[in-house]
């Protein structure tokens, strides 16, 4: 299991816009360079891409909700 | 009734501003702050701080109900909006009226009318200010196009009526090009909109910004003349002076006295500034917009006026009339105002949310620092990235820059990637010097790479 850490302290999207799907779900296949989600910092919207190849496993950071930097984001199994 | 016990409904930078302005008046103050905002500066000064929500500025900062409930329960009998958030919300304004509390800014139909673009349009031609000329009208046909583009004079900008979002706009220097390229508008706004109605107004090329600054009581009005904001960044001001030298008296005369009589027409009570476009070649100003609340920038012009403009805010929202008249008001020397932004100007201005470890900052006759930091802050990332500004007043504008860039040297934040680089080189910089820039000049010159870690 390897996880998606977050680059930088803000507020965390899963999804694109609020009325969009998820980035991942549970069992998609994530590739290096694969956008997870968005970080919100000082109105300023940055992607986290994953670092990791594998099957997405879960989200650990709750949608739209405070996260640090370096927090765990997201569970991928390599 | 004066203001005795004020609630400010804001955070960071101007928060402290709008204590100082309210302590020197012996107001008692009481700082609303989120979750996040705890220990920022504002809490600290204020004489009493009340949590309004967490975090995420719609649940604290942009929530109508929760700000007006917290400053009724701490018995505020007014409320300072500040800038951004809810200051130019005309349901806040009226819900703080509606609570029995003074809402510090114009009343909530000024803030309608002139936050909308078509009637602010409509106040600014009728109080004799210059707006864009245009087509008064939707136009169907090429030909009332090309008739109004005459009128108007090239180049025009052809826009669909129904547009947004920059869709069916085509610019037009000539009869034959506007003749080829209004077709192609009308063909984009159908098939966009479903409406296929023109709109036509000059394009105004490479303009400046230029804005005046005014104050009203509800019935008298005067400006505390103009500055000039035209080095933006993603239509962001990043470097703002007072006031303009590219304008000539006359000119000068003309923009100011205008805004003086559309802030009277509409009995504007508050601080508010008029902005426009202006062109260089022809010397013609525009009107673009009012905004209906004290400014980033107001600093420039306190220098070169020496008034307080938060304080005289409180005094005429408070119900007293202007405390000066017109000729009272006399401007000395040029200032000049640099945002500091919590970003790295090295990595495409990425926000950079930090712990402030060390903070020096520059002292001297003419300097100004209006901020919220002290060592050990932690800048949360949820709001905003500008940390500070760094305002001087020089003799003249040469001696402003002389002392920006010497203030710039004397200033450390330590901890924190700032936009400090951008203002030292565009402090250095030779077009800079001799004021030849516009709205357009910012961004081409950084994509040029003038500004890197090697050439400071």
């Amino acid at each position: 299991m390897a996880q998606v850490l977050s680059p930088l302290p803000g507020t965390f999207y899963e999804k694109p816009s609020p009325e969009a799907e998820p980035f991942k779900t549970a069992g998609d296949q994530v590739a290096v360079g694969d956008v997870v989600g968005l970080i919100e910092v000082m109105k300023t919207f940055i992607e986290v891409k994953s670092e990791i190849a594998g099957t997405f496993t879960r989200y650990e950071a709750a949608d739209a909700c405070p996260v640090s930097a370096g927090q765990i984001l997201a569970q991928v199994e390599s | 009734m004066a203001i005795a016990k004020l609630f400010i409904a804001n955070r960071g930078e101007i928060a402290v501003r709008i204590i100082h302005a309210a302590q020197k008046l012996g107001i008692t103050t009481i700082q609303a702050y989120s979750e996040a905002d705890a220990d920022m500066m504002a809490v600290r000064m204020a004489d009493a701080s009340v949590c309004i929500g967490p975090a995420p500025a719609k649940d604290s900062y942009l929530n109508i109900e929760k700000v007006v409930a917290a400053a009724k329960d701490a018995e505020a009998d007014a409320v300072h909006p500040g800038y951004g958030f809810l200051a130019e919300s005309p349901d806040f304004a009226r819900a703080v009226v509606d609570a029995g509390m003074i809402f510090v800014g114009p009343s909530a139909d000024t803030i309608e009318r002139m936050g909308d673009k078509v009637s602010a349009r409509q106040a600014a031609q009728a109080a004799g200010v210059p707006v864009v000329p245009g087509s008064k009208d939707r136009i169907e046909s090429v030909d009332d196009a090309a008739r109004i583009a005459a009128e108007v004079g090239y180049p025009v900008m052809v826009k669909a009526a129904a547009g947004g979002g920059g869709r069916g706009i085509r610019i037009a220097n000539t009869e034959e090009e506007l003749r080829t390229l209004a077709p192609q508008a009308q063909a984009e706004a159908t098939a966009a909109f479903g409406d296929g109605g023109l709109y036509v107004e000059r394009s105004i090329q490479s303009p400046r910004h230029i804005e005046v600054q005014i104050v009203g009581d509800g019935s008298r009005a005067v400006h505390f003349f103009e500055r000039e904001c035209s080095l933006q960044r993603r239509r962001q001001k990043v470097w703002e002076e007072a006031g303009a030298e590219c304008l000539d008296d006359a000119t000068r005369d003309h923009l100011c006295q205008t805004a003086v009589a559309l802030a009277e027409a509409v009995n504007y009570c508050g601080a508010g500034t008029l902005e426009y476009l202006y062109d260089d070649k022809t010397k013609e100003f525009f009107f673009i917009e009012m905004n209906t609340r004290i400014q980033v920038e107001h600093p420039v012009t306190e220098m070169i006026t020496g008034y307080d403009l938060v304080q005289e805010m409180l005094l005429v929202c408070g119900g007293a009339p202007l405390s000066m008249s017109q000729s009272d008001i006399k401007k000395t020397g040029h200032a000049i105002e640099v945002r500091l932004n919590a970003e790295d100007p090295f990595m495409q201005f990425l926000p950079f949310p930090g712990t402030v470890e060390r903070l020096q900052i520059p002292e001297g006759a003419g300097i100004r620092f209006d901020h919220f930091m002290y060592e050990g802050y932690q800048i949360p990332p949820f709001y905003d990235s500008l940390i500070g500004k760094l305002i001087v007043h020089g003799t003249d504008r040469a001696d402003a820059i002389a002392k920006i860039a010497a203030a710039l040297n004397d200033l450390e934040i330590g901890g924190l990637k700032t936009t400090a680089p951008l203002h030292q080189a565009l402090a250095a910089d030779a077009e800079v010097a001799s004021g030849n820039f516009h709205t357009q000049w910012l961004e081409p010159w950084l994509a040029a790479g003038n500004l890197t870690p090697e050439n400071l």
